[in-house]
């Protein structure tokens, strides 16, 4: 007997339909609303980490300028902004709020498999933003030790934050990952089993394999951030050596010896490698989405892509110990990830190419989306191209230390995944708010956010070779550094907080259309995929009617010939492309037509 | 589902409802046991994981190995019996019986408490004999990997009891027959962890 989903048996119309206005927007189980929840938490938690870079770049660029960034907050503020950035902002936006938004939508399914563990996961969000935002406000404020956390000196009396900040940090991130848990296996089996009829794996969207891919790493790969956060307390709190060797802290010894701290460097990296993926997979599959839809074109090589994504996040177990050249680890190991990390570079490149193939003698639509994405494209090579680099041993010792390597990290995983985040929000902001923004605007706010990107990350570069050093509160007068090296990081500072400013125009743009914007079209790009089918716009709880769709096609029929529009809905039965692709169709058993 | 083929597929020349008219499931069984399916093996990379670094922190020259108490082995057969039990239980459901059920369901909860507590008296034990969490590392990873292991435990008690108050609240067996099934995967699953562990404790 066929398993049938639980969305097509008979208790289909029973859903929990949400009865008051708490029940609708509060504790509600409907995937959209918490996907807003999710996204709506990420983006103010990014809004901190953003003001705390901004401090400390000015700091840099202006030494003592701002008088309470003193030794001890600038490292609190260079900490906290990188935790919150990679993981409560960036995965926490693409997984929790793209995630949940797109994969019911995007695979015809009325909600998530899970619903009650889907609210679970954001209010447990919530529980771990509360937790972190929590160490600004005790004794000794937030922990200092760098976002990687390195013991010995995360918990010695030299850190800021050694003893109260720490502790509410790995609390955080433990609970962080009971969160991305339960989300995780909610997208993991709803993309497994909760497809609506005709939607097989090879014929979602992009953005849904690149969801389905990234929350598998987050699955796998989080535990041994877990597993690292409950040994570091127990050395913290009980005393044990897990990861405390033999230490001497203001001339007398420490209780604590033989522990490793490169073992917590490998389990550290075991997450953080994967980290990286989690972040950029879902930028991928977006980005692939978006750029299809305004070229007017299929994506060029759509089973590639879906290697690729496979691939990279295969490999992307295998390569951690290229953050770990320089902590002294046996140098066998060097080689063995410097190729590896090598290998990955090959699937990586292949989708770079065939999302400049997707826009060749595309009929290319230059809205904001778009130009966001292909802002997207350039960044991305950019520091992808650094990572090439970096991914050397010999190369990567000189520069491992030095703001060479914060340019290509910023560019790759920061920059890259933030442009493809803001071509997303726009792209499907109609969708989302049944409003258009301003055209206008959100142009604006892409040549400043792109133009600013680089004048910030480029000069670092020149930085990095000059061997100015990362990580540092000041960089007092050395005879290699010369004085124009300062103005250099004055002239960046000037473009981060005029880029941090104008993120202002987005925030207008989106709020205020919610209430100014013209009414949007149901399907204003004129896209193919599901989740611009739906019988609303927005969605109502449900998504979909009294009908779930049924999928006759893949998501990119874009520009066939012969069709009456340019596009061809995936719900859209065949018969009515009569063009070149019909003599095509398989007649294996299993594969039944239609009858329309 | 032969991942070759789907991944070889070309979705842009296959058009119409490709499998029929079925709705589209990868794998052919409840959404339940995908999820439980896919929570055992994060589970198990977090235990591999704390083995890799137990094996890894051994090497170092503090280490001082610890004898583990023989009262494991009686720990060991309480959750053996445990996990006995619910098979015992999942039998009778999947048979779409009634008798016993009560037994050997309540019997396999009951036998879990009472290995939690057996674990905890071990701690006991070890505490009062001068083993300590922070004295050397090879106590602290007994203390963690041990205790990671209960608490794994006390999630699945949870799971447990809500059914086990659907049961007494005249719950239908058939009504809980998947939660039934599912406890006892995890609780086997549980059971070949600690069965790992115990070997890899015991021998080092």
């Amino acid at each position: 007997m066929a398993y049938v989903p639980l969305a097509d048996q008979d208790q289909e119309m029973e859903m929990h339909h949400p009865h008051s206005w708490v029940e609708k927007y509060v504790w509600s189980q409907d995937h959209k609303v918490i996907a807003i929840q999710y996204g709506g938490l990420a983006v103010l938690t990014g809004i901190v980490g953003l003001v705390l870079s901004l401090l400390f770049r000015l700091q840099l660029g202006f030494p003592e300028s701002v008088d309470f960034v003193d030794p001890n907050f600038y490292y609190q503020a260079v900490t906290m902004h990188g935790m919150i950035m990679v993981v409560y902002f960036l995965t926490a936006l693409f997984l929790g709020g793209f995630g949940n938004y797109m994969v019911p939508l995007m695979l015809g399914a009325r909600d998530m498999v899970f619903p009650f563990l889907n609210m679970m996961s954001v209010w447990t969000f919530l529980i771990s933003v509360i937790i972190l935002m929590a160490s600004f406000f005790v004794g000794g404020g937030p922990t200092g030790a760098g976002w990687t956390l390195y013991p010995p000196q995360t918990t010695m009396a030299g850190t800021p934050g050694h003893d109260a900040g720490i502790i509410l940090m790995l609390v955080s991130l433990a609970v962080f990952v009971v969160a991305f848990t339960m989300g995780g296996l909610n997208y993991v089996v709803t993309i497994l089993q909760y497809r609506c009829r005709g939607m097989t794996l090879m014929r979602m969207p992009l953005t849904i394999w690149g969801i389905f891919v990234a929350t598998v790493l987050g699955l796998f790969a989080f535990p041994a951030l877990l597993v690292a956060c409950i040994m570091m307390m127990f050395d913290t709190l009980l005393g044990t050596s897990f990861f405390m060797p033999a230490v001497i802290e203001s001339g007398s010894p420490l209780d604590y010896e033989g522990g490793s701290p490169i073992l917590f460097q490998h389990l550290f990296w075991f997450f953080g490698h994967p980290e990286v993926y989690i972040v950029a997979l879902p930028a991928f599959g977006l980005v692939s989405d978006v750029l299809s839809v305004h070229a007017r074109k299929n994506i060029f090589g759509y089973r590639m892509m879906v290697w690729a994504i496979i691939a990279i996040g295969g490999l992307s177990f295998i390569v951690w110990a290229h953050h770990m050249y320089v902590s002294g680890m046996n140098p066998y190991f060097g080689f063995f990830f410097a190729t590896t990390t090598l290998i990955i570079a090959v699937p990586t490149a292949l989708k770079v190419y065939n999302w400049l193939l997707t826009l060749w003698e595309g009929d290319i639509r230059l809205n904001a989306p778009m130009y966001f994405a292909i802002g997207f494209i350039f960044t991305f090579i950019h520091g992808g191209l650094t990572g090439l680099f970096l991914g050397n041993v010999v190369i990567d010792l000189p520069l491992s230390d030095t703001y060479f390597v914060v340019a290509h990290f910023h560019l790759v995983m920061g920059v890259s995944p933030i442009l493809v985040l803001f071509a997303a929000i726009y792209h499907w902001y109609p969708k989302l708010s049944g409003r258009m923004y301003n055209e206008t605007m959100a142009k604006a706010h892409f040549w400043i956010t792109f133009l600013g990107a680089y004048a910030i990350y480029l000069p670092m570069h020149y930085l990095g070779f000059l061997g100015v050093p990362r990580r540092y509160y000041a960089l007092g007068s050395t005879d290699f550094i010369p004085a124009s090296a300062q103005e250099l990081n004055s002239s960046i500072t000037i473009a981060a907080l005029i880029v941090g400013t104008a993120q202002i125009l987005f925030f207008i743009n989106i709020i205020g259309s919610l209430k100014w914007g013209k009414k949007a079209d149901p399907n204003p790009w004129g896209a193919a995929s599901l989740e611009w089918q739906t019988p609303d716009t927005p969605p109502k709880h449900g998504n979909w009617g009294d009908e779930l769709p049924t999928v006759y096609r893949w998501a990119y029929d874009y520009s066939v010939p012969g069709a009456p529009e340019d596009f061809i809905p995936q719900n859209t039965p065949e018969r009515v492309t009569p063009a070149a692709s019909d003599e095509h169709i398989d007649t294996d058993k299993d594969s039944t037509l239609a009858d329309v | 589902m032969s991942l070759i083929k789907t991944v070889t597929e070309k979705p842009w020349e296959r058009k119409g409802v490709i499998g029929g008219m079925e709705p589209e499931g990868t794998f052919d069984t409840e959404a339940e046991r995908v999820a439980l399916t896919f929570f055992l093996v994060i589970a198990t990379v977090i235990f591999s994981l704390f083995m890799v670094s137990y094996y890894i922190r051994m090497e170092l020259p503090d280490w001082e190995p610890l004898s583990e108490p023989a009262q494991l082995w009686f720990n060991t057969g309480l959750l053996v019996a445990s996990s006995a039990f619910f098979q015992w239980a999942r039998n009778i459901v999947a048979r779409g019986d009634s008798k016993n059920l009560y037994t050997s369901f309540f019997g396999a909860g009951v036998l879990a408490i009472l290995f939690i507590v057996a674990q905890l008296v071990t701690w006991n034990h070890l505490q009062a004999g001068g083993f300590y969490l922070s004295s050397n590392p090879a106590n602290a990873f007994y203390y963690l990997l041990t205790g990671l292991h209960a608490l794994h435990l006390a999630g699945g008690l949870w799971v447990w009891s809500k059914s086990a108050i659907r049961l007494v609240s005249g719950g239908e067996p058939e009504d809980i027959k998947l939660s039934i099934e599912l406890c006892t995967v995890y609780w086997h699953f549980l059971l070949l962890v600690w069965i790992v562990m115990f070997a890899v404790l015991s021998n080092t």
